[in-house]
């Protein structure tokens, strides 16, 4: 039996890099032994992707991308379909979760500095991914066609809108029509169910690649390459990655699956954060909800586009307020430049950095906060106030970072 | 990194538990397909549209034919006359399974006429070789048919010939005679098509 | 490190505890019993009896009853008033144009209504109409202000009329409380109507996602296993792990 497979494996090696990719990638990929929590959400966010990819074909077999017909298109999934209602779940879980795992991810990566060179391009990568997933959670969310897809969207589109000269021109030629309508539905489904999973696929292998030519980062921040064995020119502080850390990845994978199937079959509305109560009210395009909020975790970015409330050089407040909401994702895309500690890892870094993270992580969660409410004054000076500070994190950066006071890294990674 | 390899290998409780994994893996694998499989099924929808009809056969002229759609395929409900009845005897030598003995109708339409009332008959107007709709040709030997045609349906995709109780002929490509779906009469007049049972109407 | 996790986590569970409804009528909780099928039978009866005339249920098919441990013939002799076949959906025969001329919207479809409205507000809502001259149905109510819809189960419930009195709140101001006092009895009895309405509300959060109870029931088998993997794949990584510690 294995004899036959080692020749079948043979036939293959002989017309296709399969041993030599297994290896490359799995059973002779050394990545660092010191691991730890914060690690996970990587190979968590390729199963999401999966779950996203599986889930969603199933889904376009029932769903109609037609104005008329989307919502009850849904409801037909949810009841009609055998199952239905559970692949429809995991999908409308599964966007969530991905957002929460690659926030993980994210922020693992800014506290261990793993955008640092030389894995600036790899963070770049990321950072395409993350608009990806961005444009795919938008596109999805208007498919259903309730009262949130469409007002959410509305927003989204006036925001087009408002730039200067183009703007408009640029918005009619995105929805297809003067207005968003039934067009605009149907072209995001086209965006949402073949330009944007492609273009992430593709991101997503690259993002790969380029991780397995520079290596993986660690919580101590040091590089693993310096120290290899003399022989066997091995990182004397890798592991090989194919068994130690897929066994350990699978581990992750059902501790994950035991908080993502509990809000499935348990609470897949998540309290209205998951899916937002008055989007199980049909699109009326003359009747806005009272409170209209995006889902969660778009929150931080809409609390910074309407906390701009005043005219500054000759711009007017609703420009400002889009610059800041765009700058606010496109500035992560800076970091390996911004930061410049001697160190890379949050261990080995000063009390100014721990503060300054700390103060950012606190910021995203008031300001996601804020984004789910309605705005009075309170709020909207609260919202500004955190919108400072959430840009401070990354424009003082340069400064802070030089001048903190860090420890010196250990030459190999502790255990 | 030298006594890590040293270390790497197989002993019998790792050979154990990559087997229980494995193993409750796959039955994860396959607990995880089936709802995907299950939901390709025909739906609630699709099992509603395939509920039986009632058809009021009435105004159903001898000779006459009359389409109904059951499940998105056409029946046939034909009020036979009585020479069209005396002729199918004459073409039992003829057909390739004049006692319909393969199982292509329901008992109790198991007999000479195929039907539960001699004269009506209820057909699936799907050709048994590859589902196209047969002609209806009551007209007696046209120049097309042959001088020995006596009525019955023509299939123009393949020219399969089947007679007026859906037998098929023999050499030609249908392989069996026209399916008759489950039907009642829940009166004199009203037929019900696609169940044989009162309480499904 | 680790006090950022706290933080972390800290923050995550604030926003969850903190989302509140904005309504400024306190809703009543409503008595939710999704196992019990007498009193979903019953929630289905008043539904196809008072609500089916205005409102459709259209995304909801007759048979989906069976749910509640009726068979197709028990559906299609109590339940469907229409000639409806037992497989379709539960459409309603006013058109909507006519609706519109009579109550000025369109009746809204029910099928979803208890997950967006959700069941308190339902609840709340179906008890607390009033006698209102100056509306042009003559009711009005405390939830919905304006609510287009007249009061179609005050013969069991009776007529109530708005009262409204000013509260000393024991800070030296006052404000407004709203109550509804029962003006002219109905057939039902206070609790009576209360666990009618209780009934209906239960059906229609049934009617909102009629796979719940299945979603739970795998739910449950779901998380069985999945803590058995946990064993299992704990017992594996430790295993391996034994080499590099």
């Amino acid at each position: 039996m294995s004899k036959r497979l080692a020749s079948l494996v043979d036939w293959i090696d002989a017309r296709f890099p399969l041993t030599s990719n297994w290896k490359a990638h799995l059973t002779e990929y050394y990545a660092p032994k010191n691991f730890n929590f914060w690690y996970y959400f990587g190979s968590l966010a390729m199963l999401v992707l999966v779950n996203q990819l599986l889930t969603g074909i199933f889904l376009t077999m029932n769903y109609k991308p037609d104005a008329s017909m989307a919502f009850a298109s849904v409801e037909y999934i949810m009841r009609d379909v055998d199952f239905g209602w559970l692949i429809r779940y995991m999908h409308s879980t599964g966007a969530s979760m991905f957002f929460v795992v690659v926030y993980l991810h994210m922020f693992r990566g800014m506290m261990y500095g793993s955008y640092r060179k030389p894995r600036e391009l790899l963070w770049l990568i990321g950072m395409g991914i993350f608009f990806m997933l961005m444009m795919l959670a938008f596109t999805g969310y208007i498919l259903p066609w309730g009262q949130m897809s469409y007002w959410g969207a509305q927003v989204i589109v006036s925001m087009i809108g408002a730039i200067p000269v183009i703007g408009e021109t640029l918005s009619n030629w995105l929805l297809g029509d003067f207005m968003l309508s039934d067009a605009a539905l149907n072209r995001f489904f086209a965006y949402h169910v073949v330009t944007l999973p492609v273009l992430l696929v593709t991101l997503v292998v690259v993002h790969i690649l380029a991780l397995h030519e520079v290596g993986s980062s660690n919580p101590d921040g040091i590089e693993i390459k310096k120290y290899k064995d003399p022989v066997t020119h091995i990182p004397v502080d890798g592991i090989p990655f194919h068994p130690y850390y897929t066994v350990k990845d699978i581990f992750g994978v059902i501790v994950f699956l035991i908080v993502f199937c509990a809000i499935i079959f348990f609470a897949p509305e998540m309290g209205g954060y998951f899916l937002e109560y008055n989007n199980f009210v049909p699109a009326n395009t003359l009747q806005t909800p009272d409170h209209i909020a995006p889902v969660w975790y778009f929150t931080p970015y809409y609390s910074m586009l309407r906390a701009v409330t005043i005219n500054f050089l000759w711009i007017d407040a609703k420009l400002w307020g889009i610059v800041l909401m765009g700058g606010s994702v496109a500035i992560f895309a800076l970091l390996p430049w911004l930061d410049r500690s001697p160190v890379k890892s949050i261990r080995y870094k000063g009390p100014i950095f721990k503060f300054a993270l700390t103060l950012f992580v606190i910021s995203v969660f008031v300001l996601g906060y804020l984004g789910t409410k309605s705005p009075t004054p309170l709020f909207t000076t609260l919202a500004q106030i955190f919108t400072v500070i959430y840009f401070a994190f990354f424009i003082l950066m340069p400064w802070y970072s030089k001048i903190d006071k860090t420890k010196p890294e250990p030459t190999r990674v502790k255990e | 990194m030298a006594d890590i390899e040293k270390k790497q290998e197989m002993n019998g409780r790792r050979r154990f538990l990559i087997a229980a994994t494995s193993i409750a893996g796959g039955i994860a694998g396959v607990a995880v397909a089936t709802p995907f499989m299950m939901s390709m099924m025909p739906s609630e929808r699709a099992k509603a549209a395939g509920a039986p009809v009632e058809v009021d056969i009435s105004k159903v002229e001898p000779g006459m034919l009359l389409l109904v759609e059951w499940r998105g395929k056409v029946v046939w409900v034909l009020n036979r006359t009585p020479e069209m009845l005396a002729d199918l005897k004459k073409l039992d030598s003829q057909v390739s399974d004049p006692k319909s003995e393969k199982d292509q109708q329901p008992k109790y339409a198991q007999n000479e006429t195929r039907s539960i009332k001699p004269a009506i008959l209820v057909v699936e107007g799907v050709c048994t070789h590859l589902g196209c709709s047969p002609v209806y040709r009551k007209d007696i030997a046209p120049a097309d048919l042959g001088a020995d045609w006596l009525g019955g349906f023509f299939c123009p995709c393949h020219g399969s010939k089947f007679d007026l109780a859906g037998r098929v002929y023999k050499s030609v490509p249908a392989p069996t005679n026209l399916v008759v779906p489950p039907h009642l009469y829940l009166s004199d007049t009203t037929l019900l098509i696609g169940s044989d049972r009162k309480e499904s109407a | 490190m680790r006090k950022i996790t706290t933080i972390l986590a800290i923050l995550c569970l604030a926003p969850l505890v903190a989302f509140a409804s904005e309504s400024t009528v306190k809703l009543d909780q409503a008595p939710i019993r999704s196992g019990d099928k007498l009193s979903l039978q019953r929630g289905a009866q008043t539904f196809v009896n008072y609500c089916l005339s205005c409102h459709s249920a259209e995304y909801m098919r007759y048979n989906r009853l069976r749910d509640l441990g009726l068979s197709e013939n028990q559906i299609s002799d109590n339940l469907i008033f229409t000639g409806q076949k037992v497989g379709e959906l539960m459409t309603v025969a006013m058109k909507t144009k006519e609706a519109k001329q009579w109550f000025g919207v369109a009746p809204p479809d029910l099928s979803v209504i208890a997950r967006s409205r959700g069941a308190d507000w339902l609840y709340t809502y179906l008890r607390k109409f009033y006698r209102d001259d100056s509306t042009a149905t003559g009711w009005n109510n405390l939830v919905f202000d304006k609510a287009a819809m007249p009061h179609v189960l005050y013969q069991l419930q009776g007529e109530q009329s708005l009262v409204t009195n000013t509260v000393d709140d024991g800070h030296g101001g006052t404000h407004e409380v709203k109550e509804l006092k029962l003006d002219k009895p109905g057939t039902l009895s206070k609790t009576e109507y209360e666990a009618y309405v209780a009934d209906l509300v239960n059906f229609l959060v049934y009617l909102g996602e009629p796979a719940a109870t299945k979603r739970v029931q795998i739910g449950i088998i779901v998380m069985l296993f999945l803590f058995g993997m946990l064993a299992l794949t704990y017992a594996l990584k430790h295993e391996y792990w034994k080499d590099i510690h």
